[in-house]
């Protein structure tokens, strides 16, 4: 599905923040992405997520090579990855629903289509009592939710977290990574930042470390 | 490493549903993407309206001037004027009545009116005073001639035929001063068309500037809609549509402020007509009506702010997605 092949990063006239990545995200797969603080995680998942373009190297994502694609086919592209922000980056002028609905607004769909699916997710994440809740009221475990139910409410092929338990409780932390196991049971391939060591101990998964600006896979 | 069951453990606090709530939201319309109700947005409007007021008082008065221009030319223009002089032995009237008929035998005469000798001592009174016995004093009599519209006569033989009917007759085109005065208008005129571009310049910057400043506040927005799928032409779809409702807003009102204003002081001006002051203003403004060019250049105005600020918030969005990506 996604293939890294002798990928590498810099940041202007710096030095390489990644050098030689070489990987691939199969369908239906989970793994942990880990590594120690600035080792480049966030990088990583902005190239997985298309907004930002290797240095060198080549990436294929969903059987296209990204460098031969136009502003538009990167949309489309991303259409098919849901991305969870540590920060959640909610509208705080939407209300929760309005914002797990956003994907299927940008894309101009009417809105009895999707409403009753939008429903159906919230209330499977356990807000269906907070849809017309502006963000700004939620907890911070209502809008890690919020998040990820608006990462996956256009069922994405592939899900990236970044430390998505990084600003919750370690109770709520065990309950968000189920939710992320589900989703990969139902077909969605998972990718989850962090440098939670606990939390991975949870499951047992694909790990890929960064170290230095080099990936290790440990399958 | 201990691994968990995901089937054993979905049962979580947050499996529970609302069907209600599915039903209140059914009832609510979906909220803007792009907040129709900001701080931001509030101060562009009104920073929109200030500049449009002051610009279409600008255009206004430019109208008004360039207007009172043309009508006191074309006014003066259509007006010559002969002088009879007295000379001792000729009966004065005589030559004025002869000097009356060249004028109107001359083709493009519309039509002649001699001062009478009461009023040519008229003119000369703010000068000399009044209560002289002004019988004494040779003063010269004036025919004003009034010319037909679209009609040029023929001056130099209107001259001829003067001369050699009336030669104490002089007869007086005003080129000479219609001309320096003519100039005076238009340098007044092209420095009032100069104010007004370089106001239009400086409202159009300074909109643009206002509309990047609150767009910067909209850059969550920008990302997030940029993250969740929405191709660029989409998002700034939205914000241009946004911005062009603010700055259609914002000149609406400064636009309907200057025009208010406009007809206020024309209000006053019919008021105080007639009074040596509401004359000095007329002299000065004209007639204080704004015209329809006055009412067009305001509208111009309008769809310009309208126009800048969505093509400002729509460069700003596509600098964003650059900086972005």
């Amino acid at each position: 599905m996604i293939r890294f092949e002798n990928v590498g990063l810099r940041y202007g006239v710096g030095p390489e923040v990644l050098r030689d990545l070489s990987f691939r995200i199969e369908g239906h797969s989970f793994q942990f992405l880990t590594g120690p603080s600035g080792a480049g995680k966030s990088s990583l998942l902005r190239m997985l997520f298309l907004s930002l373009k290797p240095t060198r190297g080549l990436i294929s994502m969903f059987d296209s090579d990204i460098a031969t694609l136009s502003k538009d086919d990167r949309a489309t592209l991303r259409r098919r990855i849901g991305i969870v922000f540590q920060d959640f980056r909610l509208l705080d002028h939407l209300t929760t629903y309005e914002n797990v609905a956003l994907p299927f607004r940008v894309l101009g769909k009417d809105e009895a289509s999707y409403r009753a699916e939008v429903v159906e997710l919230l209330q499977w994440v356990g807000l269906g009592e907070r849809m017309s809740a502006l963000p700004p009221v939620l907890s911070g475990g209502e809008k890690q939710r919020a998040a990820i139910a608006r990462a996956v409410i256009a069922r994405p092929e592939l899900l990236l977290a970044d430390e998505p338990t990084g600003n919750v409780d370690p109770n709520l932390g065990q309950r968000l990574l189920r939710l992320f196991i589900e989703l990969n049971k139902s077909g969605t391939s998972v990718v989850i930042a962090t440098h939670d060591i606990a939390l991975m101990d949870e499951y047992d998964a694909r790990r890929l470390v960064l170290h230095e600006g080099r990936l290790h896979v440990y399958d | 490493m201990s691994t968990i069951d995901p089937v054993k453990t979905m049962a979580e606090p947050w499996d529970a549903g609302s069907p209600a709530s599915s039903r209140i939201l059914a009832q609510r319309a979906l909220t803007a993407i792009v907040p129709s109700d900001s701080i931001a947005g509030r101060s562009l409007t009104a920073v929109v309206a200030i500049l449009t007021f002051l610009a279409a008082l600008t255009a206004g008065v430019v109208t008004m001037m360039v207007g009172s221009a043309s009508d006191w030319q074309s006014e003066v223009g259509r007006e010559v004027t002969i002088q009879v002089r007295p000379v001792s032995g000729h009966d004065i009237q005589a030559d004025v009545n002869a000097a009356i008929a060249v004028a109107q035998n001359t083709p493009g005469v519309a039509a002649v009116r001699a001062y009478t000798k009461q009023e040519s001592e008229a003119l000369v009174e703010p000068w000399l005073g009044s209560g002289l016995a002004l019988n004494e004093l040779p003063i010269p009599r004036m025919i004003v001639v009034k010319l037909a519209s679209g009609m040029t006569p023929d001056f130099a033989a209107m001259r001829v035929a003067l001369a050699a009917k009336v030669p104490s007759a002089s007869l007086d085109d005003h080129r000479g001063w219609i001309g320096r005065m003519r100039a005076m208008a238009e340098t007044a005129v092209a420095v009032g068309v100069a104010i007004l571009a370089l106001v239009v310049v400086v409202t159009v910057l300074s909109v643009t500037f206002a509309t990047r400043g609150a767009m910067a506040t909209n850059r969550p927005i920008i990302e997030v809609l940029h993250y969740v799928g929405a191709t660029d032409s989409f998002i700034a779809a939205q914000f241009q549509r946004h911005f062009l409702f603010l700055g259609f807003k914002g000149g609406a009102i400064g636009g309907a402020a200057a025009i208010a204003l406009f007809g206020v002081l024309g209000a006053m001006n019919a008021w105080v007509s007639g009074t040596p002051a509401g004359e000095e203003a007329a002299a000065l403004f004209g007639s204080l009506s704004l015209g329809i060019t006055g009412y067009i250049a305001i509208f111009v105005l309008i769809v310009l702010m309208a126009v800048v600020t969505a093509f400002a918030s729509r460069r700003t969005v596509n600098q964003t997605l650059e900086n972005i990506d």
